[in-house]
């Protein structure tokens, strides 16, 4: 349950912070839910990983279906991704996911007592 | 808090936020954190489909409320109550739709293109910069403001497109700027300055090839130069109809004493090269008929203006309106003003005059400091300019260009290729010559009738233009206009001595004495790039004409009567080679047929059957034209080889000129590197049996039709950079010098007919799409129109008609 609390508060928290800060705003908003909501250093990393890949995860998808995938295909062959669009969102997914997991981590190691 | 682990995983965490935070080299140019991030990067430029454009804005610089309506092609129709409101939103929606393309070429014309392009665009920088590209936009802006209606007009312009600027937010900006990691400038009356003389470059500088032309005397010697670079052509068909009478000519330049052994007699070369020499291609056709050959009575104008294709397009179209004046057409992000268009009174056109404006002097300085120059008898001291280039990912690059009496010094011992014998040379070219160009459109548009449009043009400067124009009046006219230099037979095609004044220009031809025609009896007008006027003209006009599209237009129009607006359409679609219909019989004529090859045999025959039209399923277009191209080699490789740059080629319609008049004359058709002579007959058959074997190749790759083999493309402004946002392989024919003139990712930017009956009827299409932005549906929505030779019926709206179904959105704008 606190797993579950965790991810979507970092979703939200990071979701949030992207209105008024910079993209790596998603490591700090992992690390204070992982100061918050205390979980072993793993469990944590999952969480924050989690929030942040289902948060740009589920955004980049949402813009793509809007646009119909006019730009995500152009970017997808200029990065390269060989023009796909789904490896393109799960990267998307996986950068934010990764910074946001340690962001988190160090949040678990910050409140932990030994 | 368990210190090792903690800060081992926050030094992770602020290692990967560093390290996507920033660029890394070509491969990676972009902070990638940043550019993913669906709240910030590139996604966040992923227009929805359904994205709604209604806004309402209001602010400090208008006087008063102005509505942007946006119909269904996202065209805006600009309504607002006063010139000064109306510039004002031309910026600012120019800029909302094209911003990254008005930085990019301002930048570029500035010789700033390092900046966006890194060190590999210094060498570009530098000749622009010694190009004085920014020294002849100083001169213009210092030209516009002795004019308190330019100046407010350009001022409202730039605060519109500042206003833009201001209002985004980092995540809006245009997504190249993501890929690239930078962000828009300012704008400023100077860079508007600058567009039109990105314009004035293209139009103008490529149109003289004095450099190469000297190599080219140094192979043929004076006499034979001048049959091969010939200045009327045989075939011409000039703008001017023929057997116009002109007047005296009102200047009459001498040529100076020493002109036959230190001009003409001078076995010289030039081993150097313009680095970016503009396609000689930027050409164009324009025409009108007048009502005596309409169907209905009614004038019609057409016009195409060819550039390089590009995505987003060099043209934004629109409709500018107030209580006094309303005028439809293409404009150019980055001026205000419509370019090419019709209001309700009259239409206009332009294609390029092609006329050469630019000369090079030699110039003798005192030592290499390059501050004192031999000029008149004395050491005159040079204006010297420092050229600062910031390099993005190198160190910054500095420049010394000194300005001479004639110019700046293009190419010097510290600019030139690495072959150069490092002789100095300035150029004297007409677009650094102070001039208000941008007014001329302003007047254009709102000009009632023939008067106002010879008065609105008369002050237009560089580059010169054939304006074609219709009033619904009835009456048809086209102006060469231009400021042209007067030059003695032969003067500026060769570069000149410069360490005196005996080789400048000596004066510019009269403004009235500019080629001209009104309202001739054989009711129609037309320009293709061709020589304005035939050898009556009584002054000496080089320039890079361009003769076949010219021969096709006259020959179909006066064959015409009872014209419709379909019938223009098919016109400016048509892909019959008027070359090959003069060419592929002397081909055929020479061709020994016994001698040749299995493959050849199979590829004359279909030449044979051809029925001379570049469509795009065309064999016969495909073969006609490799067959020409590899004899033209063999003609002429080794003879312009001896250069180094090379001679240029002669033009096509001369090469058959020759071949038509005189085969016997043409003694170039012998190889010099082989000891055997080649006969013309010889050359033709081993042209085709050559040229067989990569046709067979192309053959079997499915590329034998023209429109594949050409394969045309239009790439976005990065070129290279960004390929997957290119539009490639379309299904279109014709050629350089084909009516429909698409080559390879050049040709018809804009297409446009303009019916002048009562109620103005008109057609346009351009190949890309209203909005720059490559994750717009309209970035390219126009493109599959223009390829299928279609049009849209362009709708001029009247300010009732705010509420038809047309108009998809409405951007309200008030003072505030």
């Amino acid at each position: 349950m606190k797993f579950i609390v965790a991810i979507v508060l970092t979703a939200f928290l990071a979701f949030s912070g992207g209105l008024w800060f910079d993209w790596w705003s998603v490591a700090v908003a992992a690390f204070i839910i992982a100061l918050l909501v205390h979980q072993k250093a793993g469990k944590a990393f999952f969480a924050g990983f989690l929030g942040v890949f289902i948060l740009w995860g589920a955004f980049a998808w949402w813009i793509d279906m809007k646009n119909e995938s006019i730009l995500s295909k152009k970017i997808a062959a200029t990065l390269p991704l060989g023009g796909n669009v789904i490896l393109l969102i799960l990267l998307t997914a996986f950068v934010g996911a990764l910074v946001a997991g340690f962001g988190a981590m160090s949040g678990s190691y910050l409140r932990s007592s030994k | 808090m368990r210190v090792i682990p903690f800060i081992t995983s926050a030094v992770i965490t602020t290692g990967l936020v560093w390290a996507l935070n920033k660029p890394w080299g070509k491969t990676v140019p972009m902070p990638m954190g940043k550019f993913l991030s669906p709240q910030h990067g590139f996604w966040q430029n992923a227009e929805a489909s359904g994205y709604d454009y209604n806004a309402d804005l209001k602010f400090p610089d208008l006087k008063g409320n102005a509505s942007v309506y946006l119909d269904e092609r996202l065209v805006p129709h600009i309504f607002a109550e006063n010139d000064e409101d109306l510039y004002f939103l031309q910026g600012y929606i120019h800029a909302k739709f094209r911003l990254f393309q008005m930085d990019l070429q301002t930048k570029a014309a500035e010789g700033r293109a390092s900046e966006i392009a890194g060190p590999v665009a210094v060498n570009f920088d530098k000749e622009q910069r010694r190009l004085g590209m920014r020294y002849a936009a100083e001169n213009a802006v210092k030209e516009t403001e002795k004019d308190p209606v330019s100046l407010a007009m350009f001022t409202a312009y730039t605060k519109g497109v500042n206003a833009y600027i201001h209002s985004l937010k980092e995540s809006e900006i245009p997504v190249e700027y993501k890929l690239l990691n930078s962000k828009p400038e300012e704008w400023s009356n100077i860079r508007t300055a600058l567009l039109l003389k990105m314009m004035a470059k293209m139009l103008s500088s490529g149109t003289e090839n004095d450099l190469s032309y000297t190599n080219a005397k140094s192979i043929f010697g004076y006499d034979a130069f001048k049959k091969i670079y010939p200045q009327v052509p045989d075939s011409l068909v000039p703008i001017v109809p023929k057997g116009t009478i002109f007047d005296t000519a009102g200047i009459v330049p001498v040529k100076p004493a020493t002109a036959d052994s230190l001009y003409f007699g001078k076995k010289d070369t030039m081993m150097v090269a313009e680095i970016s020499k503009p396609d000689k291609n930027n050409g164009s056709n324009n025409w009108v008929v007048a009502g005596s050959k309409t169907l209905d009575g009614a004038p019609i104008l057409c016009n195409d203006p060819h550039l390089e294709l590009s995505l987003p397009s060099i043209w934004f179209e629109l409709q500018l309106s107030t209580p006094t004046s309303n005028v439809y057409g293409v404009s150019l992000p980055g001026s205000p003003f419509v370019i090419i268009g019709f209001n309700d009174s009259i239409a206009w056109g332009v294609t390029n005059a092609q006329r050469d404006v630019k000369d090079y002097f030699e110039i003798k300085f005192k030592d290499a400091s390059r501050k004192e120059y031999w000029f008149n008898g004395k050491w005159e001291p040079a204006t010297i300019r420092h050229e600062e280039i910031k390099v993005k990912g190198g160190e910054t690059v500095y420049d010394t260009v000194a300005y001479t009496a004639f110019g700046p010094v293009l190419f010097d011992e510290s600019f030139s290729n690495p072959l150069s014998n490092k002789r100095s040379l300035a150029i004297r070219w007409t677009a650094h010559e102070g001039s208000n160009e941008g007014f001329t459109f302003y007047k254009l548009n709102r000009a009632k009738n023939y008067a106002d449009y010879a008065d609105a043009i008369k002050t237009f400067q560089c580059p010169g233009q054939n304006f074609v124009f219709a009033s619904k009046t009835g009456d048809i006219a086209i102006w060469q206009q231009g400021k042209f230099p007067a030059r003695w037979e032969g003067q500026g095609i060769y570069v000149m001595p410069g360490e005196d004044d005996s080789y400048n220009w000596q004066g510019f031809i009269p403004q009235a004495e500019n080629p001209h025609a009104k309202n001739p009896v054989r009711g129609f007008l037309e320009s293709a790039n061709q020589r304005p006027v035939d050898s009556t003209y009584p002054y000496f006009i080089p320039g890079s004409y361009i003769t076949p599209r010219g021969v096709s237009i006259e020959h179909f129009l006066s064959g015409m009567n009872g014209i419709t607006v379909t019938d223009m359409m098919k016109l400016q679609g048509n892909y019959f080679n008027s070359l090959a219909d003069d060419a592929v019989p002397i081909l055929l004529k020479y061709v020994n047929e016994s001698e040749l090859n299995t493959e050849a045999r199979k590829y004359i025959d279909i030449v044979k059957a051809w029925n001379l039209e570049a469509d795009p399923a065309s064999k016969g277009q495909t073969i006609y034209q490799c067959w020409w191209d590899s004899l033209e080699s063999a003609i002429w490789r080794d003879d312009i080889s001896k250069t180094d740059p090379m001679s240029p080629w002669p033009e096509e319609q001369t090469t058959m000129e020759l071949l038509a008049r005189d085969s016997s004359s043409l003694k170039y058709i012998d190889n010099v590197n082989t000891p055997e002579v080649e006969t013309l007959s010889g050359v033709v058959t081993s042209a085709l049996n050559k040229v067989a074997a990569d046709l067979v190749i192309k053959e079997a790759e499915g590329k034998l039709e023209w429109g594949k083999f050409k394969n045309p493309s239009i790439y976005h402004l990065i070129k290279d950079g960004l390929p997957a946002f290119a539009r490639k392989g379309l299904n279109v024919g014709g050629n350089g010098n084909i009516i429909n003139a698409v080559t390879h990712s050049h040709g018809p930017s804009w297409r446009m007919i303009v019916h002048l009956v009562s109620e103005t009827e008109a057609y346009g299409v351009y190949p890309a799409g209203q909005s720059g932005n490559p994750g717009s549906k309209y970035y390219d929505n126009f493109v599959d129109t223009w390829v299928k030779g279609e049009y849209y019926k362009l709708w001029v709206m009247k300010a009732s008609e705010a509420a038809d179904k047309k108009v998809k959105w409405v951007m309200k704008f008030g003072k505030g």
